[in-house]
């Protein structure tokens, strides 16, 4: 009987498909009674992954994907629905509806009156608020024309006699969930082009954070950028999409940097 | 609705989309193994299939459907080259894999990095897993090829993996 460790040494041998036979079959029955086993099976396959992925290559002929869709055609799949209700079940239904409605719109009302003097009482602190924000407003807005104004110069320093490199740089809030991007040197793009910033999350696509064209002297900035609720930035990264703005990446990236 | 949800509600257009999305990743695996176009465009077919035939067979909460088609790919692809019946069940191929890679650039970013990975990675462990894992070669075949004992050369292939998860998680 071979003990745990041995098992263990052959679990890639056995992620690689290699093992056979009895060997794979005992190595089976283990794996489903040990859970860091098991674990280390999904790891090891993971890393697989990651090598598979290293590969490079064509993309496959263009009637692949034909041949691909007939054969799904051909094999059309059918969705197992939901339990089917009873005629006495629909019957009881159809006749609760009109009370039900009735009930809830007799509820709505009665929310409604209670709502209105609470309303009242907010919309005169709402008034306070919007007085004190648009004074802040006017504050921010004249650092904001310096960023943005067309005669701004942004001067990158570099390592002297080093040639210059196109680079940006993001600075994001978490807790405000607000991103502003600056890059320097960057190359003009064709008609029709713009670059995207996108945020790269923890998990999930990239989301597009703003277009922006550089200027003649290679200088581009996005302002007043938002961070979208429930996203957790790992990364930035800039390409050039049509300059309606793309919702995924469709170019290579040209810039990239990730967070920590 | 995520795509493989959409497989699994029968849509026919998410297949198309599955397939934009992941040609080129399952294709560059089979013809890396096979070192032939023809062949690599029938286990192209053969892995879209399966996951059309038995889209449960993936569980989206636990790994990237990017690394998992690369590894059905692969495994395909060596039992073309072995001329065998599918050793790997996919319903039991669970691939533990943090990174989602359902976009471009999230594979780009991935690629880029395991591509250094192994660049970086001792180039013994490299080979070997190249012969492994590319060449399909088996263990006893590879001790034979490089001289090396047999435990040597398993023990190598793990810790080549282990590195490469290690190294890439760092």
């Amino acid at each position: 009987m071979r003990t745990h460790e041995q098992f263990a040494d052959d679990l890639a041998l056995y992620a690689l498909d290699e093992l056979t036979g009895g060997m794979r079959e005992e190595l089976e029955q283990h794996v489903e009674g040990c859970a860091a086993c098991r674990r280390e099976l999904q790891m090891l396959r993971g890393d697989l992954g990651l090598l598979a992925l290293s590969s490079s290559g064509p993309q496959p002929p263009a009637r692949s994907k034909e041949r691909l869709i007939q054969s799904v055609a051909a094999e059309p799949r059918r969705v197992p629905r939901g339990n089917p209700v009873s005629a006495g079940e629909r019957s009881l239904w159809t006749a609760l509806v009109p009370s039900l409605a009735a009930l809830g719109l007799l509820m709505l009302v009665v929310v409604l009156l209670r709502d209105k003097s609470h309303l009242q009482t907010q919309l005169a602190k709402l008034e306070d608020r919007s007085r004190m924000l648009s004074s802040q407003l006017d504050r921010l807005s004249e650092e904001v024309k310096l960023l943005s104004a067309a005669d701004a110069i942004h001067v990158s320093l570099n390592p002297q006699n080093a040639p210059r490199q196109p680079s940006g740089t993001a600075i994001f809030s978490p807790s405000q969930k607000r991103i502003m991007f600056m890059a320097n040197n960057l190359a003009p793009v064709a008609r029709g082009k713009a670059y995207e910033l996108w945020i790269i999350p923890t998990s999930g696509a990239p989301v597009p954070a703003g277009m922006f064209k550089p200027n003649e002297h290679g200088n581009g900035m996005i302002v007043g950028g938002k961070m979208p609720d429930g996203i957790t930035a790992k990364a930035f990264a800039v390409t050039i999409e049509n300059e309606a703005g793309s919702d995924k990446p469709t170019s290579p990236i040209l810039l990239v940097g990730s967070i920590g | 609705m995520r795509l493989v949800a959409r497989i699994r509600a029968g849509d026919q257009h998410a297949m198309s989309e599955l397939y934009d999305r992941y040609a080129k990743v399952v294709y560059a695996v089979a013809l890396r193994v096979l070192q032939n176009a023809e062949g690599a465009e029938d286990v192209l077919q053969d892995v879209f299939m399966q996951l059309w035939r038995k889209p449960d067979a993936f569980d989206a909460s636990r790994g990237s459907l990017a690394a998992w088609l690369a590894v059905i790919s692969r495994h395909r692809s060596i039992d073309r080259l072995r001329q065998r019946r599918p050793e790997t069940n996919i319903e039991d191929c669970v691939i533990a894999c943090a990174s989602d890679l359902g976009q471009e650039i999230e594979r780009t970013l991935v690629i880029e990095k395991v591509r250094q990975v192994l660049a970086d990675m001792n180039p013994d462990y490299r080979k070997l897993l190249e012969l492994a894992f590319f060449q399909g070669m088996t263990h006893t075949d590879i001790a034979t090829k490089t001289g090396e004992p047999l435990g040597t050369v398993k023990t190598r292939i793990r810790a080549g993996l282990q590195q490469l998860r290690a190294k890439f998680a760092g």
